[in-house]
């Protein structure tokens, strides 16, 4: 098992290098000028000169691209391009935020989405199955930011019942340590403040979360009618159990095994919907900064940000499959 | 609907208290979209204590669906019990509740199924999928299910069992793992055990063990076994008694040898010699002409008509009925007077047929 993980680790390696690669021409290919959206009105030909001087602009392409790697491989993520500030600084700071949203979409999704495809399964082919099958499509078809938009108008706005933006009423000041809103409140002793930072987390979770909803509600009723049709389960009838120990030791057991491969699969979409959403409710997460930074042309915070997300997807993939060995003794990593 | 106080004759033979299981005049049908399967379609015997049937017939003829009846595993819908009583031990298992039969499953009744490969549960060990049963009926803790569960393996001639216990189904041959469907099935004593097909999935060398092991725990354990199978070489080797199924009804029974060796039924007579022999070799294969009725569309009359090389007039007429035959062992106007019918049955001796011949 530990051989298979860094096995698995090792093989991340390429996948990254390739993926540096890409950003790298991805980024130098972009239209825009560094010099305009450095210096903005303080352009002028000898600035802008100096400027490509001093970032190495002026560089053949290999050159600066072997530069950016091996800062890469030193664990140097680069620098605003605006302010000069570290990357890596400035992302641990907004990640916990992303983090916090990406996980309550992921409870929102997996919390209804497994229990509502059960409920698909087992009445399949009934009205309920057809209602099941509408919000997921529903869910599946329509784009983050309308379902944010309509969410912050009808609940927010509409309603008045839940906050549309920021993670924690801005009004209230409390010592952040950790950066998650959720343990932060708590450390400060204030389960008030706690109570208002899940509020904040609801809307956005279930905009986020609405996708991944659809894909894991679907995948789990269509897992677990396979799985009923399966003569083991037949055969666990045979032995005299109840329905509830059949369905829940021998059909569920087994039909977790393509849904879970697919929750791993959606953490990406989170991280990419994360974007959009944290742009709709206002949230301080990556998401946001990143799409500041790709209006300020600030390449640098852009090209890391996508390099440490494809880390993060790729590590959690990693250890779905490590879970999956424990749920699946057929797989044997050797 | 009348109720055929007359049962198979074997049963018949030995009448007594020593019945276990008799199922009475049960029909399974099946609603689908183009209509109604009658799968199941006026079906009656019984199996005494430690006696060995053999329940045969051709692909679709309903010999697993009787099975699955008694056993009240079919999924209602789309399957309709529609009439009939399975008397096991004096009670009906059809007016059992689901509570109650779940106590006769596994059991009392314990069922064989034909596909070993995928018959056991992959994430579970072998180990554990035999406690299971035996905790769930007799009440043992998890250790003492366990040490069970390593004795059955043991019964059924897997080696190693302390080892073979902790595998899962994945780590097994086909073989190997039909004998732990078998362990399973005997953990916990059962009365009557139905085997389906329990070695047409495996290799022939693996049936001949299979078969002397189903044989050998049949004798030691003294257990009811129901063993559904089309192949006559099977049913030559491990029962006394033989229910021949066609279209879902039985149209013969008797003792091995009466039917194996002198069928009465036309039908039966076919199967024999549809059978490749030696001194074949070069020679077609005798087969029996025509094909299964369409079950949308059975024939009016008797249902092997269209295909019996012996039909003549009352056939097409007149549905036969093995209950009403005397003795009643065969489903076949050459043996009973059709009722209403001017023609008189050309009452056939039974006759020994060659196999393949």
């Amino acid at each position: 098992m530990i051989r298979y993980i860094v096995r698995r680790l090792l093989g991340a390696i390429p996948v990254l290098f390739g993926l540096s690669i890409v950003l790298f021409a991805f980024v130098h290919l972009l239209p825009g000028d560094p010099c305009s959206a450095i210096l903005g009105q303080h352009r002028t030909e000898e600035a802008c000169a100096r400027l490509r001087a001093n970032l190495g602009l002026d560089d053949p392409l290999t050159v600066q691209y072997l530069r950016y790697l091996g800062s890469l491989l030193r664990g140097d993520l680069g620098a605003s391009v605006i302010n000069n500030k570290p990357f890596l600084d400035e992302f641990l700071v907004r990640f916990p935020g992303t983090i916090e949203l990406t996980l309550g979409a992921l409870v929102f999704a997996v919390g209804l989405g497994i229990p509502l495809g059960r409920l698909a399964a087992r009445h399949a082919q009934s009205w309920l199955d057809g209602v099941v099958t509408a919000i997921s499509l529903f869910g599946i078809s329509i784009p983050v930011f309308v379902l944010g938009l309509v969410l912050v108008v009808v609940f927010g706005v509409g309603l008045g019942w839940l906050p549309t933006q920021g993670r924690i009423d801005a009004r209230l000041r409390f010592e952040s340590v950790t950066n998650f809103m959720l343990i932060d409140t708590l450390l400060a002793g204030r389960p008030d403040l706690f109570v208002d930072a899940v509020r904040h987390l609801i809307l956005p979770s279930i905009a986020l979360g609405s996708i991944p909803l659809a894909i894991i509600t679907r995948i789990t009723r269509a897992s677990v009618i396979e799985v009923s049709h399966e003569d083991y389960v037949r055969t666990a009838r045979a032995k005299g159990l109840t329905e509830r120990r059949v369905d829940e030791r021998h059909i569920m057991r087994n039909a977790w095994l393509p849904v879970t491969t697919v929750i791993g699969l959606q953490v990406g979409g989170l991280l990419a919907g994360a974007v959009l959403t944290e742009t709709v409710f206002v949230w301080n997460g990556v998401g946001r900064w990143v799409v500041d930074a790709i209006g300020n042309r600030d390449l640098t915070i852009v090209q890391s940000t996508i390099l440490v997300f494809a880390l993060i997807f790729l590590v959690v993939n990693l250890i779905v499959d490590i879970g999956y060995a424990f749920l699946n003794p057929r797989i044997r990593y050797a | 609907m009348t109720v055929p106080t007359t049962v198979t004759a074997p049963a018949r033979a030995s009448a007594g208290n020593d019945v276990l299981l008799e199922v009475r005049d049960l029909r399974t049908y099946f609603h689908v979209l183009d209509g109604t399967v009658k799968a199941v379609d006026g079906v009656s015997f019984s199996v005494r204590r430690g006696q060995t049937i053999g329940l045969v017939g051709e692909s679709g003829c309903g010999k697993s669906v009787t099975a699955l009846t008694i056993m009240r595993l079919l999924d209602i819908p789309p399957a309709e019990i529609a009439s009939g009583e399975i008397i096991f031990e004096g009670r009906d298992l059809l007016t059992l509740s689901e509570d109650e039969m779940r106590h006769v499953r596994g059991n009392d009744i314990a069922m064989i199924f034909q596909e070993p490969m995928t018959s056991l549960n992959p994430v579970y060990t072998v180990g554990d999928q035999i406690a299971e049963a035996v905790m769930l009926h007799q009440r043992l803790s998890k250790k003492e299910a366990w040490n069970k569960a390593i004795e059955s393996l043991r019964a059924v001639g897997i080696n190693n069992p302390e080892r073979r216990v902790k595998q899962y189904p994945h780590e097994l041959s086909g073989g190997m793992r039909q004998r732990v469907m078998i362990a399973m099935a005997l953990s916990c004593d059962p009365k009557l055990l139905i085997a389906d097909e329990p070695t047409t999935a495996l290799d022939v060398t693996i049936q001949a063990q299979i078969l002397e092991l189903i044989k050998d725990v049949q004798d030691r354990t003294g257990t009811a076994l129901m063993l559904i199978t089309h192949d006559l070489g099977v049913v030559a080797e491990t029962v006394h008694d033989v229910l021949v199924m066609y279209a879902g009804r039985i149209v013969e029974t008797g003792t091995v040898e009466d039917v194996l060796l002198a069928p009465k039924h036309p039908y039966t007579e076919g199967l024999l010699r549809s059978i490749p022999s030696r001194g074949m070799k070069g020679q077609r294969l005798n087969v029996i002409k025509g094909t299964v009725p369409n079950p949308f569309n059975m024939p009016k009359g008797c249902n092997f008509a269209p295909r019996c090389p012996y039909a003549f007039a009352p056939c097409a007429e007149y549905d036969p009925r093995i209950e009403e035959a005397n003795p009643p062992d065969v489903a076949c106007w050459l043996y009973t007077p059709a009722p209403g019918s001017p023609i008189p049955p050309r009452i056939r001796p039974r006759r020994p047929v060659e196999v393949g011949a």
